[in-house]
Order: structure tokens, then sequence, then C-alpha cells
């Protein structure tokens, strides 16, 4: 089963990312990555700039609708994902709480659409 | 005047509701359920004479026994269930023993004396026949009336998911003919274990140690004491019953000195044992020389004899590493589980030198370890130890990665380097 972990931030998490990478904290994030290939568990993530670097765009009566930053105006923001495969979503959330960005900001778990519903999307 | 009295005498009752609630919920539900072992019912019934009684004790005042005039009105209710049920077979047993027993007027008596059946309740909820996963969820439950959602969190699952688990667990034990029982003296001892194991992992903290390992907080460790010493109630003079006792309060002594004043993570040997707490240290090592006059010591008054050791530098200022190695040995023989490997490695090295301890470590099948903490947090110090830098900081890595307390994985990142 695959499971995704979105992971959302606190302003201060993503105030982390400005001292050009330096932060000593991303050494727990990029443990974390290592934990999770060498568990042979991961397939796939990514993380996100900021929220402010973000364009939301719709298409309403044939208009389109352009509105700078993110889809919604919340504190806690996106910042990234993970993909997962795994046999349960119980250690889906034991997963999660590992995650350093449980910690501060929040870890959303959910299992990726049923296979049959994926293969409609993608043909 | 009225008002006042009135006032302090509705919080009274309010107060005087949630002790009783406290003390006499497990007693309660056991006694309930003890004939239909209907749990579910029981629980219900019990919280539909709560909320009774909140709204009766403050304006009739709170009855001179409590515990049984709860115990009348969740009979009531149970009573009216069955009824609204109109479970003409199954119920009628049921309803034959509660009309029978609801007759005898308890509400004014002093001591209501209704047999205390939750030795049976607790061996139910660590049956066999029940997934061991929910055998703490269905004791915090049923024994300590803890929701499902506060349950949910401390064992990391959906709160929905845990309350689907609990009614599942509970409808096994009413049809699946789980008997309320104590078991037989043949089978007792594997039995108390099932109840120990499940009482233990209320508490949480796996294994206290100097490498920075994580132990998965259930902050439930005060529910779990409360257990225990239920339990030892229960049965006095089990002796594993007070080395599990011995071996909890022994951690939760500990307590306070496991964090620094800036929240950071300060691992055993390097706590100020000023810190620790001396009554429950004394506590401990009542209950655990109780134990060991028994003989033939078991795993709990192996492990607590264990942290028994590391209490004793509160005195001498030393840790004796190879008495902790001996306990090691022994209790390896009864339960080689991945902790034991690991804390034996790590002591090990502290009594014969950092490369036995890495020989013991490695002798740990790999596949079984791979995703646990511990054993990378004890390898990354001893591999540091041993100059091996880079050997190290991967096996830090690892540990970090697994790591779930932010604080120990700033303890961990701290020494990586």
């Amino acid at each position: 089963m695959q499971f995704a972990l979105m992971i959302y931030h606190t302003p201060e998490e993503f105030d982390m990312r400005k001292n050009d990478y330096t932060d000593p904290r991303l050494g727990a994030w990029r443990a974390y990555h290592k934990a999770l290939v060498e568990a042979g568990v991961y397939v796939a993530g990514d993380a996100l700039e900021v929220p402010e670097t973000g364009t939301t765009v719709r298409v309403r009566d044939g208009k389109r609708r352009v509105q700078d930053g993110p889809y919604a105006d919340t504190k806690e923001q996106l910042a990234g994902f993970i993909i997962l495969e795994l046999p349960s979503v119980d250690a889906a959330l034991e997963w999660a709480a590992r995650c350093p960005g449980a910690a501060l900001g929040a870890v959303e778990v959910r299992p990726l659409a049923k296979e049959a519903l994926r293969r409609g999307f993608t043909g | 005047m009225i008002d006042t009295v009135n006032g302090s005498h509705q919080e009274d009752s309010h107060r005087v509701v949630e002790r009783v609630a406290r003390e006499s919920y497990g007693r309660l539900v056991a006694y309930l359920s003890v004939n239909t072992r209907d749990l579910a019912s029981a629980e219900d019934a019990l919280s539909n004479a709560l909320v009774s009684a909140l709204t009766h004790w403050p304006q009739e005042g709170v009855p001179q026994n409590p515990e049984a005039w709860l115990l009348t009105a969740a009979r009531h209710s149970l009573i009216d269930g069955i009824r609204h049920q109109q479970v003409v077979l199954a119920g009628e047993p049921a309803l034959k023993f509660l009309t029978k027993t609801s007759t005898e007027n308890t509400e004014n008596t002093l001591s209501p004396q209704f047999p205390d059946e939750r030795l049976k309740l607790l061996f139910v909820c660590a049956h066999p026949a029940i997934d061991p996963e929910m055998h703490t969820p269905l004791m915090l439950q049923t024994v300590l009336g803890l929701d499902a959602a506060r349950i949910a969190q401390a064992f990391l699952i959906a709160p929905k998911t845990m309350g689907q688990r609990l009614v599942r667990a509970k409808t096994k034990i009413r049809s699946g003919g789980i008997p309320f029982e104590i078991p037989q003296e043949h089978e007792l001892p594997e039995r108390l274990d099932a109840v120990l194991e499940a009482i233990y992992a209320a508490f949480g903290i796996g294994w206290d140690d100097m490498a920075g390992a994580d132990h998965r907080g259930r902050d439930l460790a005060e529910e779990a004491l409360w257990l225990a010493r239920v339990l030892l109630q229960l049965m006095p003079g089990q002796a594993e019953v007070q080395g599990l006792l011995a071996l909890m309060l022994h951690c939760e002594a500990r307590r306070s000195a496991r964090r620094g004043p800036d929240g950071r993570y300060i691992p055993l040997s390097e706590q100020d044992p000023k810190q620790w707490s001396p009554p429950l240290i004394e506590e401990a090592e009542r209950h655990l020389s109780e134990a060991f006059r028994q003989g033939g010591p078991g795993r709990f008054q192996l492990e607590a004899a264990i942290q028994s050791v590391h209490a004793e530098r509160a005195r001498s200022g030393r840790i004796d590493w190879a008495a902790i190695v001996l306990f090691y040995d022994q209790l390896l023989k009864i339960s080689p589980a991945l902790g034991t490997r690991c804390g034996y490695a790590a002591a090990v090295a502290e009594a014969s030198g950092t490369e036995a301890g890495l020989a013991a470590l490695e002798s740990i099948d790999p596949d079984a370890v791979s995703n646990y903490q511990p054993y990378w947090a004890v390898r990354a110090h001893l591999l540091q130890r041993l100059g091996k830098t880079p050997e190290a900081a991967d096996a830090y890595d690892r540990a970090i990665g697994l790591a779930e307390d932010p604080a120990v994985r700033e303890f961990l990142l701290r020494k990586r380097g």
C-alpha cells in the first residue's frame, strides 16, 4: 500500500530555509530520508519552495483567475511530500511521528487512491 | 448563604463523582460484566450512572456510599438496556442475575460487599485469543475508563480506528466465549506474563540508556503504575508483579532528571542523581527485595535489578557495570528481545571494553534492527568511541532518522557533530 506523508510547516520552519541551508536542523531531515531509504519504504518525495512563491490559478465561467500565494490562507502551509510503500496505516503513522516536520508543524498521512482510480487518471 | 452552601455542595459532589469514577470504575465494570461478558454494555451502563450522579448528587447530596449508589444506578440502566433490546434468549440469564442482585438494598450500607472481579477482567483483556496489540488499550478502557481518543493518542493510531478495534475486541470477548476467570496454576505464569506485558506497554519507556535511545513516551506512566498497584493488591506476593512495579518506579524516579532546564535530553549516565526521586527509588527497592526473596527471578525482576544498579550511583557515585552485565546474562536467557541485546552490548562495552561491546552488538541479526532506533544509537556511540568517524556518522544518521522524540534527535545531532 502506498501512503502520502504531506508535511506542513510553520512560518518559523520555512524561515530555516533562508539561512543558506546551513541550519543544523537540516541534518535531521537528511537522516530521516536516509532511514526511509535504508528501510526500503521510500518511493518518492520532494520539498516545495516557500508558500509566497506559489501562484493559484482558477478558471471560472471561462475566465482565468490568478492569485498570488498559496491555495489556502493558513498559518501552516504545505512544504513537501513523501510517498511511502508500507504494509499498513499503523506503519505510516509511525514514520509520520519520526518525521522532523511532525515536531513543529504537522504531517498528514493519507493513502494514495486505489490503483483502479489512479489508472483511470493516468491511463 | 443557601446559595453558597449549594455552590460548594455542587462542587464537592462533582469532585466526588470524579474520585469515585477513578477509584471504582474498573471494580464496577468488572462486577457488572463478569457474568454477561458484555463489557460494552457494562461501560455504557456505568457511564449512564455517572451522568445520573452528576445530576442527582448536587441536589440530594452525595450518598453515604457513592460506589453502591453507582452500582445500583448502573444495574438499572443495564436492565433497561436489556429490556429495550428484548433479547429474550441471550439476555435472560443476565436479566435474572441483575434483577436478583439489584433488589438488595445497597444504597445505604456502609460497605457494599461486592467482590472485586478486576483480576478476572485483567486476564480477559490480555487473553491469548485477543490481538496482543489490543491488550493494553482494552485494559486502559475497561479498568481505568480512559476514552478511545486518549488511548489512540498514546498508541499513535487514528482515534476512529482505535474505537473500532476496541469495539471489535469487546465483541470477541462477549461472543467468543472468553471466560472471566483466573487462569489455572499450570497456565498462570504465561497468562500473567501477558498481563504484565500489557501494563508495561502502557508505561512506554522501553529502555533507559546512555546513548540517546528514543523512548516512545506513551504518556501513560501514571496509569501503568496504577494498574500494576491494583494487580499487586489482587495478587499479593507475586514476585514478577513486584518486579514490574519496581522497574517502572525506578524509571519514573528519573522522570525530571531526563530533561535539562532548557528541555535538552540527558542520557541516564549523565543525569544528576540528586534529581532522582528518593521516595520512588525507596519504594522500588522495597518491592524488588521482597520479590528477590522468593528466588528464581523473572524477566521484570532482572530488568528492575539493572535499574537498581543504576540507582545505586546516587549513593556510590559509580556504576557497577559488571553487575549489570551479570543481570543481562540472566535476562538474555529468558527474554532475548532486541532491547535486551542492545542493552547488553552497551553494558559489555562499559565493563569489558568498547570492542567487546561492538562485537556483541554486531552479533544481532541486521535485518531485525534496520528500523530499531536504540541499536543505531548504541552503535553510533561505540563507533565514535573507537574513532571510526565515518561509520559513526552513518549510524548516527540512522539513529536520528528513526528517533521520534525531538529532544533525542537534537541530542544525537549534537553528538554526531
